[in-house]
C-alpha cells in the first residue's frame, strides 16, 4: 500500500480509510488514520456537529461518534441517515455504501461546516 | 498446546464467488469452510420464491456450489456449514443430498437445521426492534419472519459427525463460532471465548472484504491482484486467539487496514455487539502484522448474551420500476436536466408517483441528498426510480421515459427499462426460550 502523499493533505482521504455499512435507517462509518500522527487531526476534522451539519438533509438523525484509539480509529453511526434504508430509499445506493467517501471527501481545513466540492 | 482450528470463508453473500471458494478447500488443508449468503432482504426474497415453488426458497447457487464444492469438501476432510437453507433449508438438504448421491459420496451425512421460521409464533402486533411502530402498522402481506439462531443451534449437527450442516437464518458469525468452540470444547456460558470467536467470525463472514475485496482505492489503498482475491483462512489458537490469512498464490491482501475496515463493519458501539452467542466487545482488539499477508487479532471479550433474539419480518413491497436515457456532449448535464423536468412532469398523474426519485449520474446521484453536485458534466444518464403496489404503474413509468426518444431533449440514448419484485422487512424481538431449533441428519 502506498503511503498517502505527506506534503498536503487536503481531504479526509489524504490522511485515512473508510468502510460503510448499514443496519436499518441507521449506517454507520468506520474511518481510520494511516498514520498514527493524524489521528488527532482526524478527530479534530471529524466532529459530530461537523457531519450533522454538513449533510443536513441526509443524516437526519443523532449522530454518534465511538473511539479506538489504540488502533487510530473512529466508528461513526448516524442515525436516520439512509433515506429510509434499504427498503425504502430510492437512492441507487440504497444501502449508503458510498457513505464511506461521503466522509472521506471531507476537507481537512479549519473551515467546520463548509461543503466538499465535488470534483470533475 | 493443541493445535491451531483452520476455518475459511467460502461466500460472504448470496451471489458470491465460486471459484476462489474451490482453491481454498483444495489447497487450505480447512477443518471448516462457511458459506454465509443470507441477508435481511435476501431470506424475504427466498419467501417469495418458496411461496411460488415450494420446492424452492433456497440459495438459487446451490447447486452450483455444491457441485463443485462437495468433492473437494470430502478430500480434504472439510466441514461444511451454511445458510444456503433461506427460507427452505429442508428442500436445499435434500437437494444436496441428491447431488452428493450423484457425484458418488456414499456415507456423506448432511444435517439441516429448522426452527428459524417462528411466523407462528410472533404475535401480529409486536413492536418493532429499533423504531416505534408494531407490525399491525404495516399495510403489506407478511412473507416470512426468522429468528437469528445462533451457535448452540448449530453445535448438535457436529456433535452429531455431520459433514454438511446448511440451516436458514443461522446468524452470520454463529457459523464460525459454533466449529471453534465444539473443536476446543468451549463451554458456551464463557463469555469471553464466546467474543473470542464471534470475532473470528464476524471479520470472516464476509469473505474476500478482509482479504483485500472492497478496499481497493487507487493511489492510497492499491490491492495486488484483486481479480485473482482469495477467500480468507483463520487459524484460531484455542485461546481464541486468531491469525487471518489467506493462500499463496492468489490476489488480494491482509493487512491490518484490511483487518480493521472488516472489525467495525456494520458495527455500532464497538463494546456492544449482540448476535444470539454474546454481547461481543470489540473495542479493546490487537490488530498486528503477523507475517505477509498475516494478521494476528486477539483481546477481544464479551459478557451476556441477550435474552431475546432478532426476527427478520419479511414483507411483500410491490414493485419497482427503474429507466434511464443518456446525454453526453456539449450541454449535456443540461439536456439531461431538462429530461429530468419533463418526465417528472408527465408522470405526476400516476397512481404511484409519490414514490418516484430522478436522478443525473454522472452530475448528482447516490450524493443528491447530501447537497454534492457536479456543474458541467459532459456525460450523464437520466435515472428515474418508481416504487408502485401495483405492477402497471412501473410499466406506465418506463413508457414515459423510452418516449423521450422522441419527445424529449436532442441526443438522448441508451433507454433501458425494468421491473422488479420489491420486499420490505422490519425487525422484532422474541424471547430466545419460544425458539426450538430442530436437527434432522441423513446420510448420502
Amino acid at each position: 500500500m502506498n503511503t498517502p502523499r505527506r506534503n498536503a493533505p487536503r481531504i479526509v482521504r489524504d490522511i485515512a480509510h473508510a468502510r460503510a455499512g448499514d443496519k436499518g435507517n441507521t449506517s454507520n462509518v468506520n474511518v481510520w488514520a494511516y498514520d498514527p500522527a493524524d489521528y488527532e487531526l482526524l478527530k479534530r476534522a471529524l466532529t459530530v456537529e461537523r457531519i450533522k451539519q454538513t449533510f443536513p438533509q441526509l443524516i437526519r438523525g443523532k449522530v454518534a461518534r465511538y473511539e479506538l484509539p489504540h488502533l487510530y480509529g473512529l466508528n461513526f453511526v448516524m442515525q436516520d441517515a439512509l433515506e429510509g434504508g434499504v427498503n425504502r430509499s430510492l437512492n441507487l445506493d440504497s444501502h449508503g455504501k458510498s457513505w464511506s467517501y461521503l466522509i472521506l471527501g471531507l476537507t481537512l481545513d479549519d473551515a467546520v461546516g463548509e461543503k466538499p466540492q465535488m470534483i470533475e | 498446546m493443541r493445535e491451531s482450528f483452520r476455518i475459511g470463508t467460502g461466500a460472504g453473500f448470496s451471489a458470491d464467488r465460486l471459484e476462489p471458494a474451490v482453491d481454498l478447500v483444495e489447497r487450505g488443508r480447512l477443518d471448516a469452510i462457511v458459506l454465509e449468503c443470507l441477508g435481511e432482504r435476501t431470506v424475504a426474497f427466498a419467501h417469495r420464491d418458496r411461496m411460488a415453488d415450494p420446492r424452492r426458497g433456497y440459495n438459487a447457487l446451490l447447486d452450483r456450489r455444491m457441485r463443485a464444492l462437495l468433492p473437494a469438501c470430502r478430500k480434504a476432510g472439510t466441514v461444511m456449514i451454511t445458510n444456503m437453507g433461506a427460507a427452505n433449508p429442508r428442500a436445499a438438504a435434500e437437494r444436496t443430498l441428491a447431488i452428493a448421491r450423484e457425484l458418488g459420496l456414499a456415507g456423506l451425512k448432511v444435517a439441516c437445521i429448522e426452527g428459524d421460521d417462528v411466523s407462528a409464533l410472533v404475535p401480529p402486533d409486536q413492536p418493532f426492534m429499533d423504531e416505534p411502530g408494531t407490525l399491525a402498522d404495516i399495510d403489506m402481506p407478511v412473507v416470512g419472519m426468522n429468528a437469528y439462531l445462533g451457535a448452540d443451534a448449530i453445535a448438535p449437527a457436529l456433535e452429531a459427525g455431520a459433514d454438511v450442516i446448511i440451516g436458514g437464518r443461522l446468524a452470520d458469525p454463529s457459523m464460525f463460532l459454533a466449529p471453534i468452540a465444539h473443536r476446543f470444547g468451549w463451554d458456551a456460558a464463557d463469555m469471553p471465548r464466546m467474543g473470542a470467536g464471534t470475532l473470528v467470525g464476524h471479520l470472516m463472514e464476509c469473505g474476500m472484504q478482509v482479504t483485500g475485496g472492497y478496499f481497493a482505492d487507487p493511489g492510497v489503498k492499491d490491492v495486488p491482484d484483486l481479480a485473482q482475491c482469495g477467500y480468507p483462512i483463520a487459524e484460531v489458537a484455542p485461546d481464541g486467539s486468531a491469525v487471518i490469512t489467506k493462500l499463496a498464490r492468489t490476489g488480494g491482501c491482509v493487512t491490518p487496514a484490511t483487518v480493521k475496515e472488516q472489525l467495525l463493519y456494520e458495527v455500532h458501539d464497538p463494546a456492544r455487539y449482540l448476535t444470539p452467542d454474546v454481547t461481543a466487545d470489540f473495542s479493546r482488539v490487537q490488530v498486528a502484522p503477523a507475517g505477509p499477508d498475516r494478521v494476528r487479532v486477539s483481546n477481544a471479550s464479551g459478557s451476556a448474551r441477550p435474552a431475546t433474539l432478532k426476527v427478520t419480518v419479511g414483507f411483500d413491497g410491490g414493485f419497482q420500476g427503474e429507466a434511464g436515457v443518456s446525454y453526453a456532449g456539449p450541454a449535456a448535464q443540461q439536456r439531461g436536466q431538462l429530461a429530468a423536468d419533463i418526465v417528472r412532469e408527465r408522470i405526476a398523474g400516476l397512481n404511484g408517483a409519490a414514490d418516484l426519485r430522478v436522478d443525473l449520474i454522472g452530475a448528482s446521484s447516490l450524493f443528491a441528498s447530501a447537497g454534492l453536485r457536479a456543474s458541467d458534466a459532459q456525460d450523464v444518464r437520466l435515472h428515474v426510480t418508481l416504487r408502485s403496489r401495483e405492477r402497471e404503474d412501473a410499466e406506465l413509468m418506463l413508457w414515459e421515459v423510452e418516449s423521450l426518444l422522441c419527445c424529449g431533449p436532442a441526443g438522448g440514448g441508451g433507454f433501458r427499462g425494468a421491473i422488479v419484485p420489491c420486499v420490505m422487512t422490519k425487525s422484532v424481538l422474541i424471547p430466545r426460550e419460544r425458539v426450538r431449533p430442530a436437527l434432522d441428519v441423513q446420510v448420502a
